[in-house]
């Protein structure tokens, strides 16, 4: 078969760094991984519980192109009381599969072919190809590790252009753990009124910051709200990545242009996720607050044993990564990870994965048990020794 | 020093030098917190959760609900404590509603959790009445389930 059968926009994606690697991954046995990008735990019992009472009940139809106006009134609350700004749930939130198609419907909604849209790097794997597949032209503005990998105004105002339409924000970050110091948001915030920028906000990992770091979302700034998209789902708090459930919330005219694609390509999202997003919603926090100390000492514990090991790793105040520095090898990324793997059966992921500007660095997520992860570190001294 | 205790009343069996690192102390520094809870009676003891299915498996939990009189002065603490001392008594709760105490009793057999209750729990003036129920089987103890659950299988690397 050519492969010229497939569209050329489709074709120029290239592959995922990230799925290599874990087709070497998945071929060998008895690996320690920190290359898990979801929690090592369990959706709480008492979310599985309303699912499956949910189902008990007969709820097995569409829900509303929106999303179930009870689970649209939670969304709304719950905003309201975590991120401080208020949408309606009539017809400023969408329910979405994941955060994943939230990203995607808003990049198709804003984007006219040749637009350029501004995202901070290293960066989840998808932005990239997502803003390509919406006819978009992806800007990445490389973040440092001096600035603890949080995003700098000043970098923006060096990429911006006539055609600059949308800037995407990841705080915390995947992979490096950023947060933004309120200062700094705010000049971002700044940034994107003087250019007349809608701001799409992933904020999935919102909940997860340490130290009593306080989270602040660009949407609760003055004068945000109305250019700004809040995206936000359940997958990491709550641990609920398999439901593939999600939110966008915003100005009533770009929902209204995200529920025409969504509508016509996915109607709706599960109504047992629905169900089961709702019961997080209303009870989740203290399983919350469980999961999230038990990161705590986690992130703790692999920042210190790394740093020992003489990797210097900075402590990330958000999102269950760490990002390493491994350029005292002197090998690349993907040699660190390949030869790692080889030698000592530990799978990081290569800071390339997310982006050239990881370079030097590798992602190593403890989302994993505390004796994996204890074993790992071990493993990763032992190499770096040799 | 909440999240040390919410550790230890977790897992207090985890490496002292694991935990130190968990939390940010040096090991010395950790050992003194611990000491001094210790003292202070903050933690007054450790215990494993054992799987009463796979060890000693003929013996036997009670819980026993008793009425007693309460006493003019001292209320009921004399007499709970009086009750704590012996020693096949786990623990004992002062409750609210239709019964007094609660208290946990283990035997090695039936008959020994029967004689204690019938010459020594019952026989005690200030008491009662008891009403005693026999554990069938354990689902969950001290925060930990009795049925090991299989981890679910996750992908080996993902974004």
């Amino acid at each position: 078969m050519s492969s010229s059968r497939i569209a050329e926009h489709v074709r120029n994606i290239p592959r995922s760094g990230i799925r290599d690697f874990f087709e070497i991954v998945q071929s060998m046995k008895e690996v320690i991984s920190l290359g898990i990008g979801e929690p090592d735990f369990v959706t709480p019992w008492h979310i599985r519980e309303a699912a499956i009472y949910s189902l008990e009940k007969g709820k097995t139809g569409y829900t509303s192109n929106l999303g179930s106006p009870r689970l649209r009134r939670a969304i709304a609350k719950y905003v309201e009381q975590y991120f401080a700004v208020e949408y309606n749930p009539h017809d400023e939130i969408i329910v979405t599969v994941g955060v994943s198609e939230a990203i995607d419907l808003a990049l198709r909604s804003l984007i006219n072919p040749g637009d350029e849209v501004l995202y901070h790097e290293p960066c989840y794997v998808s932005y990239s190809p997502s803003i390509q597949l919406a006819g978009g032209v992806p800007v990445a503005v490389a973040t440092r590790a001096k600035d603890e990998f949080s995003l700098r105004a000043s970098d923006l105002e060096k990429v911006v252009t006539k055609r600059t339409r949308v800037l995407m924000l990841n705080f915390p970050t995947n992979p490096t753990g950023a947060v933004m110091p309120l200062e700094e948001l705010k000049k971002i915030a700044a940034f994107a009124v003087k250019h007349d920028l809608v701001v799409l906000t992933d904020e999935i990992y919102s909940e997860l910051t340490y130290d009593e770091v306080p989270h602040h979302s660009i949407a609760a700034l003055p004068g945000m709200k109305e250019r700004t998209l809040f995206l936000h789902g359940f997958s990491k708090a709550f641990a609920m990545t398999g439901w593939r459930i999600g939110y966008a919330c915003g100005p009533a005219d770009i929902i209204e242009a995200m529920m025409k694609i969504h509508q016509y390509s996915m109607l709706c999202a599960s109504i047992m996720s629905q169900e089961a997003a709702c019961e997080a919603l209303e009870r989740g926090q203290r399983a919350i607050e469980r999961m999230k100390e038990e990161y705590r000492l986690r992130r703790n514990f692999i920042v210190s044993s790394l740093n020992e090991a003489g990797i210097p790793c900075h402590l990330p105040k958000g999102a269950f990564y760490v990002f390493p520095d491994i350029r005292g090898t002197g090998l690349s990324s993907k040699d660190f990870s390949l030869k790692l793997l080889d030698a000592k059966k530990v799978a990081v992921v290569p800071g390339t994965a997310f982006g050239p500007s990881g370079e030097g660095y590798v992602r190593c997520s403890y989302a994993t048990g505390m004796n994996q992860i204890k074993l790992a570190c071990q493993l990763i001294a032992d190499f770096v020794k040799k | 020093m909440d999240s040390l205790i919410r550790i230890l009343k977790q897992n207090s069996a985890i490496p002292r030098a694991d935990l130190a690192r968990q939390i940010g102390l040096s090991e010395d520094d950790l050992a003194a917190k611990i000491v001094k809870l210790e003292t202070n009676g903050t933690i007054l003891g450790y215990h494993a959760v054992i799987n009463r299915e796979k060890w000693d498996t003929d013996a036997v939990t009670a819980v026993i609900e008793v009425r007693v009189t309460p006493e003019r002065e001292g209320g009921f603490d004399r007499i709970a404590n009086r009750i704590a001392g012996f020693e096949e008594v786990q623990s004992v709760y002062l409750m609210s509603g239709g019964h007094d105490l609660m208290v946990v009793v283990e035997g090695s057999n039936l008959r020994e959790v029967a004689s204690f209750v019938a010459d020594k729990l019952s026989t005690i003036e200030a008491v009662q009445s008891c009403a005693t129920h026999f554990r069938l089987k354990t689902y969950k103890e001290n925060g930990i389930l009795h049925a090991v659950e299989e981890a679910p299988e996750r992908l080996a690397v993902s974004p």
